[in-house]
């Protein structure tokens, strides 16, 4: 009896001692380190980002009143609603136009900067940056002056040619036209900038063995660069798309959704029926949209981007 | 546990006591309890105005032995009902929050009844307009005391010399300061007229066809002239009716005189046109003219502020009044009911109305014939008829009689302003109504 209570002493005794040295290791471990790091940054998340999206959840699922708890009611009278679908052809137009157009200009710059040399490359990689790195509201202001009704200075330029007065914000064509017109103007450097670091990692070597093989300046593009940009090329119109639908400040400044609520985006109409209107339920639901649109479209880029890398 | 018992004669002194404490100073009592009052006032554009409100608020806060602290919140880019929003749904925030025009009702389960403070103001300063008992008022219960400070009407801002040499309308003898208007040929039709005319002259008027307040306010009083109403004080669609048709048929001569871009005009753009000198007329309250004063006054000395054009039902002018409303959960409410009589006191109202250069509106009918609105100029008397001095206008607000909650949907969601720009862009008038009714019957929520 006494035998195995030492024998219990001592095992108890070396569990407690194992236990000691696997916490050790847990502690001292590379991912445990890391968990601790970024747990600061995971609570802040948590707390901004997690809780607001929950919270509208369940604020999409109250009555207007918010009394009351209404399911998927919101959802399916915005169906019925025209506006509502005026809204979702408006932020598709708006976002693979304005994506698709800041991807191409981006392409077409990036090589140009990339065939600068040296020092001077520096300079214009900074000077082609500041659209990007101004705030939006700032410079958005900016473009409402160039297209004001009274004193629109691309209006005033235009009338040396005799052409115009052109209705920049008034005509659904040319509001959609100016509202992406600055959304390109600034988000284009952004593609600039991810593509100018893809067009650097891309190896000589290959630009030598395709000329070597006869290749001429469409086929390196096709053959060798778009190739090795893929990824970059896809996570950066995934990120673009995500960040140009939920647009708000360009729309919101320049034209408030108008003429005819023409240039309405999902976040700039739920500002209209949830803040204005004091709808705030439905204002959720509208915004709350943008999440099964985005998410199909990151799916498929996502899944693109891993089946490259398996290959690889 | 030993019990002190109380002696008739004990009893009586303490009541009456109690009793005179009670009556002579009903509010100290509550106002003293906290000692802390926070305030959320509309920050005002005119410089110097907020000066104003601080000093009243001061004068209050040393006297009754009250720490306040006022946030001047800027209506730009919605702040104030941004942050209405967030403390309704937070349960905290100021104790009197300076609230624009529908926002009373929409948040009416959050705020205190001030029957006891506006009752008393009313005997006092004289009986407020039907659009403030409409805003500020639920089931008898008032919701929030109409503030001075950032009320308005929008009435027309005329360009005395084009208006003479292209319209022949001589506003000043329509509307002399100092005297009754002599306004009876002052209708729409004339307004279309004058309008067709300054357009022809390369000077049209400058009236927003977008989705911000200035537009909808304009055709609101436009459409109230025709009776045409969208949603009756019932809550009935009544889009589909003659008055509706009348008013859109109006609306189409008058766009087809309006500048190109007018539907991408917010509430700075109509102020621009004015200070530009591009055209004859704006409606606005007198924020324009004031600017003009600093940066054009050339055309500034040619403006005037007088009455809207009356329709088949009347003439309307667009009245947009803030309100000063008390949260149900804030902490010092009695001190903050004190601070409201204070500040809707006659004398504060003058003090508000002068500081801001005449373009606060208190919405009293005793209190608009002060001297600011007659001694302010060039040219002199430019604003005595902005606060409708002889009440010949029924001051109201756009999407009106239909329920508050209701109106408040179909006034920032601009279905009237976009209706009436469907069809006069081609579209056919039943379809533009069909348009309508869908979107109202969407108001419909609750």
């Amino acid at each position: 009896m006494a035998d195995v209570v030492v024998e219990q002493g001592r095992r108890v005794s070396s569990v407690r001692a194992r236990k000691g040295r696997s916490l050790r290791n847990t502690l001292g471990r590379k991912s445990t380190v890391a968990f601790f790091l970024t747990l600061p940054l995971i609570l802040l998340i948590a707390l901004l980002v997690l809780y607001p999206a929950f919270f509208s959840l369940y604020l999409a699922t109250l009555n207007k009143a918010m009394t009351k708890f209404v399911g998927l009611g919101n959802f399916t009278f915005l169906f019925k609603r025209e506006t509502f679908w005026m809204v979702v052809k408006q932020s598709c137009i708006f976002a693979v136009t304005a994506v698709v157009f800041k991807a191409l200009i981006g392409f077409i710059v990036a090589h140009f900067v990339h065939n600068i040399p040296g020092k001077k490359q520096r300079k214009w990689r900074g000077m082609l940056l500041v659209p990007w790195v101004i705030p939006p509201a700032m410079s958005t202001l900016a473009w409402l002056w160039l297209f004001d009704p009274s004193y629109s200075a691309f209006n005033y330029t235009l009338s040396f040619f005799g052409v115009g007065p052109i209705p920049w914000l008034g005509e659904t064509f040319w509001a959609r036209f100016s509202v992406i017109l600055v959304n390109v103007w600034y988000g284009a450097p952004f593609f600039l900038i991810m593509y100018l670091a893809a067009l650097k990692s891309v190896p000589d070597q290959l630009y030598e063995a395709a000329a070597i093989d006869g290749a001429n300046w469409w086929q390196k593009i096709w053959y060798v660069t778009l190739p090795m940009m893929r990824n970059i090329i896809a996570i950066t119109t995934l990120f673009s798309l995500i960040v140009t639908f939920a647009n708000f400040d360009i729309v919101r400044i320049l034209t408030s959704g108008g003429p005819l609520d023409t240039t309405h985006l999902f976040a700039t109409w739920a500002f209209q029926v949830g803040i204005q209107s004091s709808d705030i339920p439905l204002g959720a639901c509208v915004s709350l949209f943008m999440v099964p649109i985005l998410a199909v479209a990151a799916i498929f880029i996502l899944r693109d981007v891993n089946k490259r890398g398996n290959e690889a | 546990m030993s019990r002190k018992t109380l002696t008739r004669r004990q009893f009586v002194a303490a009541t009456a006591l109690s009793s005179t404490a009670l009556i002579a100073a009903p509010y100290v009592r509550g106002a003293y309890a906290a000692s802390k009052l926070s305030i959320g006032f509309w920050d005002h554009w005119v410089p110097g105005a907020n000066d104003a409100s601080t000093a009243l608020v001061k004068e209050w806060g040393e006297k009754e032995k009250v720490e306040v602290s006022i946030d001047y919140i800027t209506s730009n880019n919605k702040k104030i009902e941004l942050t209405a929003a967030a403390e309704a749904q937070a349960k905290s925030g100021h104790d009197i929050l300076q609230m624009p025009s529908w926002w009373p009702h929409a948040y009416s389960e959050n705020l205190e009844p001030l029957n006891d403070v506006m009752e008393p103001l009313i005997k006092q300063n004289g009986a407020v307009n039907d659009t403030v008992k409409y805003l500020g008022q639920s089931n008898g219960k008032w919701l929030a005391v109409p503030a001075t400070p950032g009320s308005q009407i929008k009435g027309p801002c005329s360009r005395i010399d084009l208006m003479k040499k292209h319209a022949g309308i001589d506003v000043q003898e329509m509307y002399p300061a100092g005297s009754p208007p002599k306004d009876d040929n002052w209708t729409l039709d004339t307004f279309l007229k004058a309008a067709e005319a300054c357009q022809k002259a390369g000077v049209p008027f400058g009236i927003g066809l977008g989705e911000t307040t200035d537009s909808v306010d304009t055709a609101g009083a436009i459409f109230q002239s025709f009776g045409a109403e969208l949603v009756n004080a019932k809550g009935d669609v009544t889009v589909k009716t003659d008055a509706v048709r009348q008013a859109l048929e109006f609306y189409k001569k008058l766009i087809a005189v309006l500048p190109a871009d007018a539907p991408s005009w917010d509430d700075a753009s109509n102020n621009k046109w004015l200070i530009s000198g591009r055209g004859a007329m704006i409606m606005n309250p007198p924020s324009a003219w004031a600017v003009a004063k600093r940066d054009a006054p050339q055309v500034a000395e040619q403006c005037w502020t007088h009455g809207f054009p009356s329709g088949p039902k009347g003439r309307f002018a667009p009245f947009l009044p803030y309100f000063w409303g008390v949260w149900s959960f804030g902490k010092n409410k009695e001190a903050a009911k004190s601070l409201l009589v204070h500040l809707s006191s006659p004398a504060a109202i003058e003090k508000f109305v002068v500081a801001s250069g005449g373009y606060d509106l208190p919405a009293y009918a005793n209190m608009t014939k002060f001297k600011t609105w007659a001694e302010e100029g060039p040219p002199k008397g430019t604003l005595f008829h902005y606060p409708d001095p002889y009440h010949r206008q029924t001051l109201s607000i756009a999407a009106s009689p239909a329920p508050p909650k209701i109106a408040q949907q179909i006034y920032f969601q601009a279905t009237l302003t976009k209706m009436a720009l469907r069809f006069a862009q081609g579209e056919k008038l039943e379809t533009a109504l069909a348009w309508a009714e869908d979107e109202c019957e969407g108001f419909m929520r609750t």
